[in-house]
């Protein structure tokens, strides 16, 4: 297909061809084009369905306010949904399809909500759809969400990658136009530090747009040139593609850089986006100004556009939107669209001003004191309908009405923290004001300096007064200075169907109606039209909408207020936002020294804290989880079995005050506990609920080594060092966190000291006498190696830990396995763990979940009173210690076989099951092999003194009743016989 | 945000974790007559000022130090870093 609206000129690369596709279709383009340049080439001038009414949308601007033109791009898993074709670079291959049409685009069968669009209007949907409020989530909402919409997403996972990085600089400028060129080449030449930021694939802003001189050349050249030079400067740093699209607190700013999303294809390793998070001193804002429209009937059909966007077609990319155009204007920069098309051989309809003494041209027709009241034309504009001075009407033949309303700064970024924009009643437009972010200010037509001279000077003295430069800024280029005055027209009066925001489809019409309705602050209009809240933030709509509502209210434009802006400036993917954290990068995964020996031995590992810990080790011809854990279970109650330990945290506790630190920071004392000697410690939070508990040995009078909970070694680490530095800072303690300084293993069973002692080296003694349960001591072991052992128990059996240096940990658990096969010794994973302390009736984490103080878990009595500890006034509270409060017991069911559930309610044998009569709930459930009976864990009010009671456990989600009885929580050995065998 | 830990210079906030309230390095003493009312003071209720606040930050991916930084919560304009060491010792804090 022939690009037939090319034109001669523009900075596209004629001699290559591209090709690509547009719903199905082929077309062909060139570099330099962009998605809408190219459509527009050949012809293509409706590219989507509006989100409300479905009406036919074409292009309106030729940048990133864009709020029309969004279209599907690529296919399969790299799919992105509601991509502005302003704003996609164009590659040969490129494949882009309209969205929010069904079955096609020239026909569109949603088509029929524009003909009910009297119902439609503003707030339609908290009107209608009120009552009854059940339908919402099953009815409305799934058509509504299938009717209004924009892009479908591919529902697969994104196959590119994204990253994020870090820059810093002296000055960051925003936007390459000419003060942002002009700014960078002024403190680029002094030497500072400089990033120099633009959306844009070319830097250069409107001077690529433009056919105006600066210095001896063109605008674009000059550009170029600029460009150019600051390339060579090592110390500036141009960033092309790069959105900056927030300014957050102390001078750092996001900004989005779209490293390839214009190639075809990604070469390996190379990020799609990348994240930027820029550290700057000072920040000069050029982002430029974006046109404004005027509102008038059907200004939504395909062919009506922004003027300033015809010219950017026309002179950037040698193309118009059509033969024959014609121009609606308020001031004098629509008519530069004019002089220009008509110099590119492009008819003139005419140019429409509503000024009465609007500029003449020997080139074209000028309407003048005249109005556009109507378009016409199926699926495009083909007729434009003019109301003259004089009253009378006649319509123009037109394929591309330009229309220029005057332009608005971009404050956006002077928003994002306090800035609160101000009216310019010279400009009619709002400009920066309030306080900006910190470093910031703005130069060029951002702060309302519109001509291209007064846009290049503030550029450099922009950047002279930022950095503090003394010398002689570089020579000014000549340019256009004229003056710009703006007076308001915003809409044609007496229409019925003004689009206002056509991302969101609200009308002139539906901002009026809002106010009678009784919407009077801006905030509420907004959200109850949706005006401006579509993802272009309302870039070409916002002050219109509010120009219509301040003269409903009979008010200034200042007195009504605006709406400030929030980041991003331009919407950015959740994978950029994201970068490499996802998936299995989403957190660190943590692996002990023995992890490749389990994954040898066939473990299957679950994730705890970010740790993969063996959860069992099937064995060859075991099918059934079960199987593997009652086997281990058996195994090491029966011989000995090894649990790697090593997750959980280690805190190294040293100084002449470390006995007293332990006694502020657990519950019971530890300043009496003997050297060589372990206790079970209890650690509350403040508010009296246990935070975590652990042990805590004495290696020396000023040594002690604390274990935590694997899932807490974070926040237990946390506590205690605010405990040390904000509550004692004058106890002589430090602390250490050694949890990835040690490998640990739990050896257990009534073999595990025969185990044990072919590996301690035998100049120490372990037997009971020496080594008593709750011993502690620095070891060697396999021949001179330092080690630590512990003689704690977590399962109830004869128990030790031993720990040695990570490095070892591998070679420690083969050589208790090899040592240990005389025992037939089994290594086990967290469910036999699990399984093994419900049967002792230790709490552990489904019991220390943040709701239970140490009352509820029976260990009240751990509280000491004689001393100051966190958590010991707060623990007595009034509701804390209710005698009908709940307390830990054991739970059997009466039929063995009869299944326990986590979770599941206690109620009484008789009586209604609900909330009101709720008794407690489990918290733990397993099989116990030992007792061949399924056995559970659960917190009963007054359960201590309600052992025998028979009870009933509910849960009514899975229609599940079970006959239970309370039994004490130590189901295995309740003596603890065996542990200190 | 940007931290100025008082050993390490400027650092990212990311650096950093928020407790809360530099009033709870004002720890009531557990002896005194009203201490379950002091107590729950303390565990509980909070100023909540629009302007200049002391509030509790840890270096926990740096050296972690707890640090009082003072911070107006309307500007996020932080004024002070200190150690909160230094601020537990000088409102009297020992052992």
């Amino acid at each position: 297909m022939t690009q037939t609206n090319r034109l001669d000129g523009g900075q596209i690369d004629r001699n290559t061809s591209l090709s690509f596709r547009f719903d199905g279709r082929s077309y062909t383009a060139h570099p330099g084009d962009t998605l809408a340049s190219a459509l527009l080439a050949n012809d293509v001038r409706l590219i989507g369905r509006s989100f409300k009414y479905h009406r036919p949308r074409g292009l309106l601007t030729a940048g990133s306010e864009e709020p029309n033109g969004m279209v599907e791009l690529r296919t399969g898993a790299r799919k992105e949904p509601n991509t502005r074709a302003t704003t996609t670079e164009m590659f040969d291959g490129l494949e882009a399809y309209s969205q929010n049409r069904w079955p096609s685009l020239k026909f569109d069968a949603l088509a029929v909500n524009d003909m009910f669009s009297n119902f439609l209007s503003a707030g339609f949907y908290y009107k209608t759809f009120m009552w009854p409020a059940a339908f919402w989530e099953k009815i409305y909402e799934p058509i509504i969400r299938r009717a209004a919409g924009l892009g479908s997403l591919s529902m697969e996972a994104d196959p590119d990658e994204y990253d994020k990085g870090f820059r810093h600089c002296d000055l960051l400028i925003i936007g390459a136009g000419p003060s942002g060129l002009m700014a960078a080449l002024t403190a680029g030449r002094a030497g500072a530090d400089v990033i120099l930021a633009d959306e844009d694939f070319t830097l250069g802003g409107r001077l690529n747009s433009e056919t105006i001189a600066v210095g001896d050349r063109s605008a674009s050249d000059w550009a170029a040139q600029v460009v150019a030079e600051l390339s060579s400067m090592p110390n500036v740093r141009l960033m092309p593609r790069t959105t900056v699209i927030g300014a957050f607190d102390h001078g750092i700013y996001g900004a989005v850089e779209r490293t390839g999303d214009h190639l075809a294809t990604l070469p390996a390793g190379k990020p799609r986006q990348i994240l930027w998070r820029i550290y700057t001193q000072k920040t000069l804002l050029c982002a430029g100004a974006t046109e404004r429209p005027i509102a008038f009937e059907n200004n939504d059909r395909p062919g009506v556009m922004m003027a300033s966007a015809l010219r950017t077609y026309a002179n950037r990319y040698a193309v118009t939107a059509s033969q024959r155009v014609a121009i609606f204007t308020n001031n004098d920069d629509g008519h530069r669209t004019a002089t220009d098309l008509h110099a590119k051989g492009v008819k003139i309809a005419a140019v429409v001003d509503v000024r009465e003494d609007a500029p003449s041209s020997y080139d074209y027709e000028v309407l003048k004191g005249a109005q556009v009241i109507n378009t016409k034309g199926r699926h495009g504009l083909s007729f434009a309908e003019i109301s003259l001075p004089d009253g009378s009407t006649r319509t123009l033949d037109c394929g591309a009405l330009g229309v220029s309303g005057g332009w608005n700064p971009n404050v956006h970024l002077t928003c994002h923290q306090r800035g609160r924009p101000v009216w310019n009643e010279a400009l009619a437009a709002f400009v920066p004001g309030g306080e900006l972010p910190v470093g910031m200010s703005v130069a060029g037509a951002a702060t309302g300096i519109m001509s291209t001279c007064g846009a290049l000077q503030s550029g450099a003295e922009g950047a002279a007064k930022a950095l503090n430069l003394t010398g002689a800024l570089p020579d000014l280029p000549e340019a256009e200075d004229a003056p710009v005055i703006q007076t308001p027209f915003w809409y044609v009066q007496g229409c019925k169907r003004a689009w206002v925001d056509q991302q969101n489809d609200v009308t002139v019409k539906d901002v009026k109606l809002s106010y009678q309705e009784g919407f009077r602050s801006v905030e509420h209009l907004k959200r109850y039209t949706t005006l401006g809240m579509a993802t272009d933030q309302g870039k070409t709509s916002n002050i219109t909408g509010l120009a219509i509502m301040a003269e409903v209210a009979g008010k200034s434009i200042p007195e009504v207020g605006t709406t400030i802006f929030r980041p991003p400036y331009t919407p950015v993917p959740i994978a950029t936002f994201a970068g490499r954290m996802k998936g299995q990068e989403f957190h660190p995964t943590r692996l002990t020294p023995s992890h490749y020996w389990a994954k040898d031995r066939g473990a299957v590992f679950v994730e705890v804290g970010n740790w993969l810990r063996a959860q069992w080790f099937p064995l060859p011809g075991e099918t059934h989880w079960r199987q593997s854990v009652d086997r281990e279970v058996r195994q090491t109650r029966a011989s000995v079995g090894v649990c790697d330990c090593t997750t959980l945290g280690k805190i190294d506790v040293q100084g002449t005050d470390a006995a007293e630190f332990l006694n502020r920071i657990y519950a019971n004392g530890f300043a009496k506990l003997a050297v060589g000697k372990t206790r079970y410690g209890l650690m509350l939070r403040e508010d009296g609920m246990v935070m975590d508990d652990g042990t805590a040995a004495r290696l020396a009078e000023d040594h002690f080594v604390v274990t935590t909970t694997t899932a807490n070694a974070v926040s237990v680490y946390r506590h205690m060092e605010f405990v040390r530095q904000c509550l004692c800072p004058d106890m002589d303690v430090q602390l250490i966190s050694t949890t990835e300084g040690w490998a640990q293993y739990a050896v257990a069973g009534p073999n595990a000291r025969k185990l044990l002692q072919k590996i301690v080296d035998p100049e120490f003694d372990i037997s009971n006498e020496a080594f008593p349960f709750m011993a502690c001591g620095n070891v060697t072991v396999c021949g001179g190696l330092r080690a630590r052992l512990f003689r704690i128990s977590f399962s109830g059996e004869l128990a030790y830990e031993i720990a040695v240096p990570s490095r070892y940990g591998d070679a420690l658990m083969r050589r208790l396995m090899a040592e240990g096969e005389e025992f037939d010794v089994v290594p086990y994973g967290t469910e036999a763990l699990g399984v093994m302390r419900v049967e002792k009736g230790h709490a552990a984490g489904n019991e220390l979940n943040g709701t239970t103080t140490a009352l509820n878990l029976g260990l009240g009595k751990m509280v000491s009173k004689k001393k100051d500890s966190i958590g010991s006034v707060l623990s007595e509270r009034e509701a804390l210690v209710e005698p009908d409060g709940l307390r830990l017991v054991g739970i059997k069911p009466l039929l063995a076989e009869d299944k326990i559930t986590a979770g599941g309610h206690l109620m009484k044998a008789d009586g209604p099951v609900d909330a009101a009569h709720d008794q407690g709930y489990v918290t733990s459930a397993v099989y116990s092999p030992i007792l061949n009976s399924n056995i559970g864990l659960g917190l009963v009010k007054n359960g201590s003194e309600r052992l025998g009671e028979k009870m009933r456990l509910v849960s009514p989600l899975t229609s599940l009743t079970v006959e239970v009885e309370l039994v004490s929580a130590h189901f295995v050995d309740p003596e603890g016989e065996r542990l200190r065998a | 945000m940007i931290i100025n830990h008082p050993l390490l210079g400027p650092r990212d906030a990311s650096e950093f974790t928020y407790l809360g309230d530099a009033s709870l390095i004002n720890r009531p003493d557990w002896q005194a007559d009203n201490a379950a009312e002091a107590f729950y003071e303390y565990g509980y209720l909070r100023d909540n000022p629009a302007g200049e606040h002391q509030e509790l930050w840890y270096h926990e991916a740096g050296d972690r130090s707890w640090l009082v930084v003072t911070r107006n919560t309307l500007t996020h304009e932080i004024s002070k870093v200190e150690l909160a060491r230094d601020v537990a010792r000088a409102r009297g804090r020992s052992k």
